[in-house]
């Protein structure tokens, strides 16, 4: 940990530095305005340069807003195109419709955006202030000054108290405690809930003390761009002529929360948008739905079939005008002199206009209006509402409710998210005798009675007295023993604050367990260099510490080896179970028992350790010891070489028991993931966790299970690169060899287990391969085997990893992704996916502030997917499907009028009629039905998840539908156009009754046909069809009434016309014959269909109680159909643990070094 | 009405602000059954007991109503004469090929069976495309309307009919205008080798709405038309002054006259017939059997386009005039969804089996 010193003379000017790499990044201390020198050369081309340490996620100012809204807004294919349609109604020669039929739809849609947009911009203000205004200490003029995070600038000195979170990304110049070690939480960052420390380099630990110090530092510091990588930082601190190497572990990263240390003080590196969690953040994208994409599709292939009917039909007309039209002079002579060439040309506009209510402004607005209400009912359901908290669910963005139902991927993170991050001590198992609540999960049972012990922190959840009371009676001597190594066997750290006694820990397990000798009366008090002080029972006692056997992954164990008051030396071990009962004693007594017991803890998903201890000869020591001492001595293959002496002394251990820890998991998480399996839901677990941890949670929330085959470490890689490397020899040997093998998985289920190791380094050779290749790269058959994966879990990923596999996900496999998180290192995948749900009710707000829904718990996404989701999508298909049917179907007729009006543009309809066709008369059927409508209730869609397949398979709204949706248009306008046409033909009814005939008939239709497309009658149905109806006939009186004509002659044009039209039982039959005949071939249709498909829907409908006591029955089966493998984990770190900062000279200090005595002060 | 689409959107922020305004103490969601989508509903099943008889009795209603209208079709006494004059025998071959005004020829038809009731007579037009998009908006309403400024200042969608080349304004103006029906017809009885005129009513042969509502003469009081309209040209294709159409009823004229209101109401489709007289007098409930002259002032030129000119008499039932298209339509339909219905029977039947098995 000494710093080293570096040979190289540090006068020596950057050219020189030829080994050491390129370091572009220059920061001085104390020093705002310094910049390097690349800076103040290309200072236009570099955007960001020394930035302060403000985050902006707004997008606009006062001054911007209107330009830039305006400019996104019209980035839609839809908004242009309106707009478009808008200037070629205001041009005269051209305009068959008035300007407003599509210019207020189309303000009002711009309006609406634009206050949505506005709304969302002001959070993000306000989420962005009140971040930038958080209070920080920063160093100015010889003294800390309270200031706020946005005047941080590059180059200062910040001062980080206990508990705060970091601002920017700092190098740890000192802190407080010895050696300046600093203990951070990075559950911001990485998911990872044990604390971390970090340590200042030895120099400025020493030289910087004091404020004036402080203020005196100017050392430079050179380093690396700003980047995202979390785990990595290379640069060099010169100062005082010397150069010091700096690393990750010098470093503190914005979103770190200081803990367990008093102050700290820092230099900033990078500031703003340059630290690395925000470089991981990711681009703020907008979210379009799959639907949203296909309607945008068929909107070009609308336009496009549009622009052909338009073309043809103007080719129509010119041919018809040089044919017929100049034979009629009183025809001939409207055309003004224009050749039949230009006349065609001009009926094309004309058609664009008439033609362009298939594609109606309205049908932007009503969409848009069902998303919101949508979202509503999701802000609104009580059965998502967190009680204990007060959230309800929300659904932030409003664009994407349908997208919930067509969920294939779900990317989960774990810490907060599936579990509760609380580890709770629930059984043991002592002589083979199983101590603890019979039903863990029960909430019921009676607290044991901890009066007694005075160090009791009152949070234990254990109901078993007896062992309380034994323990108490000192009768089981294996118990006590049990106990104390509970009590001893750790490296954990305590620290008495206001006379309670706190403990630091590694690993939240070792902490867990340390807890509970202590609420049992086994209490670790303190340890020195060399003693641990345990109160046993009240009784003091001390324990030489003669050697820490630290853990390690391999090992999966840890040992001590102390000297008992009494003076024997003895050895506390704990383990996996398998690392143990490999060392134990041949003559074993309660081993079977145990095993039993580990089974028993496994099916209840608990975390197992085992306890072992034994005694050691004081001779053997002595040997051991020499051994020992020149193991650690020793330069190079030291960790062989301890863990061979290790290994020796742990030899022929005598088993005490085992313990079982619960890690707490959310509620409702293992039904949750069942049924979201069960709908067919691929789930990914996502977490910077370790494997262990992660793997075992796994298990206790249902992703694993025992029949499960899990495809981890070597296996995998041979899978996946193996073939890669006779690539290029048999390239399609190795797709088959792969294909072969996903074909060998289908028979068993399989679960696929990586780190983020393996993920680096698969994504780095895909770019390196698909650089110079196009073939498949090692990506895309990670994926696809992924893919295949019951489930997925992948651990040790950073927060860029996460996306990155999302990404991957979303790209290759071509489905609808979610991510759920609730940390900030899930920032990015929330970004990243389709949707990202940000679990509320946290600490850490950003992961909600990026999401597009924010639940409280995990167990409500199944509502959130299963019923919303569901509804959402069956609401919003249901709603194009219709909405698109009535708007061509309205609209078709122009085209069959055309060839009987001389391909001339001349509308069917009044104008007023198209105006208020798709905004009123057919409006409020259409939306009742997308906001209320349900095929099934949600309790059945809940039973039965299978249901939920049709929107991953979108099966409601695709191009198969939009083709049949479009043929039915098609008959229902001949229908419309031709029965009218043959019943007025050669009479003497005039044009305005045909349009009235025409356009009542299609209002009925569509209603006709509405009433049999929804299926969930409600009193707003009947309303909504019954007002429009007489909406219908309503306006067309007042629009076509005497005072209005009077008023304006040109724009109410029809006076009279509805009323005469009326007035004629021959229209009303025709009226009746058109409507009836529109809607046959769709009644017949679904006719045979009832009658030659039994559709799923139906019998979930009928048979609710039939589906509940099978679903039942298969639950049961899947809980306890076969016993569980044992599972044991020793997951306390995949890194060594403290056992060495616990033994070094350095930290075996007390507390009150010189920097306590000095530091304080400057405060 | 497009404050509806606001509505959501206020839902919205207002939740949002009542939330910053702390009107409520906490965030639980309502329990009503809107917000918790539990409204009471009605979920029906397209089931085999609604389809089927709705089918037969659809198909029952329709093959009704197709034999109502075939009789009631059948019953009307229709007569058509064609008399464009396009044939060499044709009377009005040398009308409608020489060009002169008031070229006047004759039409000799027999009615075999005397017409009981009231009789209409209409004239009909072929391949006339009243509907073309630049004909129908070649018209100024606002100067039909009365409205006086519009009167010497017609709208430019009158246009080339909008002003004479002396720049003086057309009223009325416009193509519909200028292309005015303008044949005329007397109609005589051959009784016993005398000629009787049967007499030819054409009052209230528009609708009420045009007459009194959509057209108007402009008002100027204490001025008689001529003089309101003075200051204007007549249609370049008229031979009379609007405000003379009709010499013999002062009242008819200027823009309300019957017959320029009965040609303003333009067709839906290229064939059509026009409401022309309605038979009076003597003949007004009864035309017997027998020899008729219709004496036509051939005007109207419609060989170019080339279209047919007709004259119809025609009874009047509660549908209108003849048409048969209707009644055999419903019956058609009616019969398909009888049809239908025998054949969704099978399928049901069939299928009906198929799922006992299955159960």
């Amino acid at each position: 940990m000494n710093p080293q010193v570096s040979s190289r003379e540090p006068s020596l000017g950057p050219k020189h530095r030829d080994t050491t790499p390129e370091y572009t990044w220059e920061v001085r201390a104390n020093s705002r305005g310094f910049r390097s020198p690349f800076n103040v050369r290309f200072p236009c081309l570099r955007r960001r340069g020394f930035s302060n340490n403000t985050i902006k996620t707004c997008k606009y100012n006062i001054l911007t807003f209107l330009p830039l809204n305006l400019f996104e807004q019209f980035q839609r294919v839809a908004n242009f195109y309106f707009l478009l349609i808008v200037i070629l109604q205001s041009v005269p020669a051209i305009s068959t419709l008035p300007w407003y039929t599509t210019m207020l739809p189309l303000l009002t849609v711009l309006f609406v955006r634009a206050a949505k947009d506005i709304s969302d911009d002001l959070a993000r203000r306000r989420s962005d202030k009140e971040i930038n205004t958080r209070p920080c200490d920063i160093l100015q003029g010889g003294s800390f000054k309270a200031e706020q995070w946005r005047h941080i600038h590059v180059g200062d000195i910040v001062r980080i108290r206990k508990d705060q979170i970091i601002p920017a990304d700092l190098l740890l110049l000192a802190s407080t405690e010895p050696h300046s070690l600093c203990y951070v939480e990075t559950a911001d960052i990485d998911g990872e809930t044990n604390l971390k420390y970090r340590q200042a380099l030895h120099c400025t630990h020493s030289r910087l003390q004091t404020e004036g110090q402080l203020s005196d530092f100017d050392g430079l510091v050179t380093c690396e761009e700003p980047n995202s990588l979390l785990h990595s930082f290379s640069g060099t601190l010169h100062w005082m002529g010397e150069q010091y190497p700096l690393s990750n572990d010098r470093i503190l990263l914005r979103g770190f929360r200081l803990r367990n240390t008093h102050t700290c003080y820092g230099l900033v590196l990078f500031a703003g948008p340059d630290c690395k969690i925000m470089r991981n953040c990711g681009l703020f994208t907008v979210k379009k739905t799959q639907i949203e994409i296909l309607l945008n599709r068929i909107v070009i292939l609308i336009l496009t079939s549009l622009a052909v009917t338009a073309t043809l039909l103007a080719v129509g007309c010119g041919v018809w005008d040089a044919r017929k039209g100049r034979s009629s002079e009183f025809i001939a002579a409207t055309s003004r002199g224009d050749s039949s060439l230009y006349m065609g040309f001009l009926t094309f506009w004309g058609y664009i206009i008439i033609l362009s209510p298939v594609m109606p402004m309205s049908l932007y607005i009503t969409f848009e209006f069902i998303h919101v209400v949508h979202s509503l009912f999701i802000d609104w359901d009580l059965d998502m509402y967190f009680i204990e908290k007060d959230t309800p669910a929300r659904a932030r963005n409003t664009a994407l409710n349908e997208q919930l139902g067509q969920i294939e991927f779900l990317f989960s993170d774990k810490t907060g998210t599936l579990t509760q991050n609380i580890l709770t001590f629930k059984k043991c198992c002592v002589s083979g005798v199983i101590y603890g609540n019979k039903q863990i999960y029960s909430e019921t049972t009676q607290p044991i009675d901890l009066q007694w012990n005075p160090f009791a922190d009152g949070k234990l959840s254990f109901s078993d007295q007896v062992l309380v009371d034994r323990l108490r009676s000192g009768e089981d001597r294996s118990l006590t023993e049990f106990f104390r190594v509970l009590a001893v066997c750790h490296t954990v750290m305590a620290e008495e604050v206001d006379g309670d006694l706190r403990y630091q820990a590694a690993s939240p397990d070792e902490e867990a367990l340390v807890t509970a000798a202590r609420n049992f009366g086994f209490v670790f008090m303190s340890r020195t260099q060399d003693s641990v002080t345990v109160s046993e029972l009240g009784k003091i006692r001390v324990y030489d510490l003669l050697a820490i056997l630290d853990f390690s992954s391999q090992r999966r164990r840890m040992s001590v080896l102390v000297r008992e008051p009494s003076g024997k030396i003895k050895l506390f071990c704990k383990g996996a179970d398998i690392v143990i009962f490999e060392r134990l004693e041949t003559k074993c007594l309660y081993l079977d028992a145990t095993e039993k017991a580990l089974e028993e803890f496994a099916k209840d998903s608990l975390r197992t350790l085992c306890l072992a201890s034994k005694n050691v000869p004081e001779e053997f020591y002595q040997s051991w010891s020499k051994e020992f001492l020149s193991a650690t001595m020793a330069m190079q293959n030291k960790e062989a070489k301890l863990e061979a002496v290790y290994e020796k002394m742990e030899q022929e251990l005598t088993l005490l028991g085992a313990t079982a820890i619960e890690d707490k998991l959310q509620d409702g998480v293992p039904d949750t993931i069942h049924i979201l399996k069960k709908g067919g839901i691929k789930i990914w677990m996502l977490t910077g966790d370790k494997q262990e941890t992660a793997v075992n949670i796994g298990y206790s929330c249902k992703l694993l299970d025992n029949n499960m085959e899990i495809l981890e470490g070597a296996t995998l890689r041979d899978l996946l690169w193996t073939p890669q490397i006779n690539n290029n020899t048999s390239g399609l040997k190795n797709e088959e060899w792969l294909n072969s093998h996903l074909k060998n998985m289908q028979a068993t289920r399989q679960a696929l287990v990586i780190t983020g190791q393996d993920l680096d380094e698969i994504f780095q050779q895909d770019s390196q391969i698909a650089s110079c290749t196009k073939q498949a790269g090692i990506l895309q058959h990670f994926v696809e085997l992924a893919s295949k994966c019951e489930t997925v879990i992948c651990c040790r990923v950073t927060p860029l990893q996460k996306a990155n596999v999302v990404e991957a996900v979303k790209r290759q496999q071509k489905a609808i992704t979610l991510a759920i998180g609730d940390g900030a290192n899930d920032v990015n995948m929330i970004k990243r996916a389709h949707i990202g749900i940000g679990i509320s009710g946290q600490e850490g707000l950003q992961a909600v502030q990026c999401s597009d829904f924010s639940l409280a718990q995990f167990r409500y996404l199944q509502r959130l997917l299963l019923v919303h989701g569901r509804w959402s999508y069956l609401r919003v298909c249901k709603f194009l499907n219709y909405f698109l049917f009535k708007t061509f179907s309205f609209s078709f007729v122009h085209i069959w009028f055309s060839f009987f009006n001389g391909f001339t543009s001349q509308p069917a309809y009044e104008n007023w009629f198209i105006t208020l066709y798709t905004v009123m008369y057919t409006s409020l059927p259409v939306l009742s039905m997308a906001l209320l409508d349900q095929d099934v209730s949600c309790h059945a869609s809940l039973k039965k998840p299978k249901l939920y397949w049709i929107g991953q398979e979108q099966q409601l709204f695709n191009l198969r539908v939009f083709a049949v949706t479009v043929l039915q248009a098609l008959l229902t306008s001949l229908t419309l156009f031709f029965i009218p046409y043959g019943a007025f033909y050669n009479t003497a009814y005039d044009f305005q009754t045909f349009s009235v005939t025409v356009g009542t008939s299609a209002v009925f239709t569509v209603t006709a046909e509405i009433i049999q497309r929804i299926t969930y009658w409600t009193r707003f149905n009947v309303l909504a069809i019954a007002l429009c109806l007489i909406l219908y006939f309503i306006m067309t009186f007042i629009l076509q009434s005497a005072h209005l004509y009077r008023v304006a002659p040109q724009d109410f044009s029809f006076p009279g016309a509805a009323y005469n039209a009326f007035s004629h039982p021959y229209v009303w039959l025709t009226i009746l014959l058109t409507v009836v005949v529109s809607i046959l071939p769709a009644l017949i249709v679904r006719a045979l269909n009832k009658a030659l498909r039994s559709p799923d829907l139906h019998r979930v409908h009928n048979s609710d109680m039939q589906v509940s006591y099978l679903n039942e029955v298969e639950f049961r089966q899947f809980f306890h159909g076969v016993p569980p493998r044992r599972r044991s984990s020793y997951a306390f770190s995949q890194h060594h643990g403290f056992g060495d900062l616990v033994t070094t000279m350095n930290s075996r200090e007390t507390r009150s070094c010189e920097g306590v005595k000095t530091i304080p002060s400057l405060g | 009405m497009l404050i509806v689409f606001f509505l959501p959107h206020l839902l919205y922020f207002s939740s949002y602000w009542s939330k910053i305004l702390k009107m409520k103490k906490d965030n639980k969601p309502d329990n009503t059954a809107f917000t918790q989508q539990r409204l009471p509903a009605w979920q029906p099943v397209l089931s085999v007991g609604i389809v089927l008889p709705l089918f037969f009795i659809i198909g029952l209603a329709f093959i009704g109503i197709g034999i109502g209208l075939l009789i009631t079709s059948n019953n009307i006494q229709e007569f058509e004469e064609e008399y464009t004059g396009i044939g060499d025998n044709s009377n009005c071959y040398i009308c409608a090929n020489n060009a002169t005004a008031n070229c006047k020829c004759t039409l000799n038809f027999t009615i075999a069976q005397p017409i009981q009731g009231s009789v209409f007579m209409y004239y009909g037009l072929t391949n006339y495309y009243q509907n073309h998009q630049k004909y129908l908006s070649s018209r100024d309403d606002q100067q039909l309307a009365g409205e006086t400024y519009y009167l010497k200042n017609p709208s430019q969608s009158c246009k080339p009919y909008q002003m004479d080349i002396n720049n003086n304004p057309i009223a009325p103006c416009g193509s519909i205008a200028n292309s005015f029906f303008n044949d005329a017809f007397a109609l005589y009885y051959n009784n016993q080798g005398f000629l009787d005129e049967v007499k030819l009513d054409g009052s209230a042969i528009a609708w009420w709405t045009d007459h009194n509502v959509k057209f108007s003469n402009p008002s100027q009081t204490g001025s008689n038309l001529s003089q309101i309209f003075e200051g204007t040209v007549k249609p370049i294709n008229w031979s009379k002054p609007v405000y003379n159409l009709d010499v013999n009823n002062p009242d008819n004229n200027g823009f309300i006259n019957e017959d320029f209101l009965v040609w303003m109401r333009t067709a839906a489709l290229p064939d059509f017939r026009k409401l022309y007289r309605r038979i009076s007098g003597n003949y007004s409930s009864f035309m017997p059997s027998g020899n008729y002259t219709l004496e036509i002032t051939y005007n109207y030129p419609v060989k170019d386009l080339p279209g047919k000119k007709k004259v119809i008499f025609s009874t009047v039932s509660w549908m209108g005039g003849k048409n048969q298209f209707l009644g055999i339509a419903y019956l058609v339909f009616g019969s398909l969804c009888f049809v239908m219905g025998f054949i969704l029977l099978i399928v049901y039947a069939k299928y009906q089996n198929v799922e006992d098995n299955d159960d």
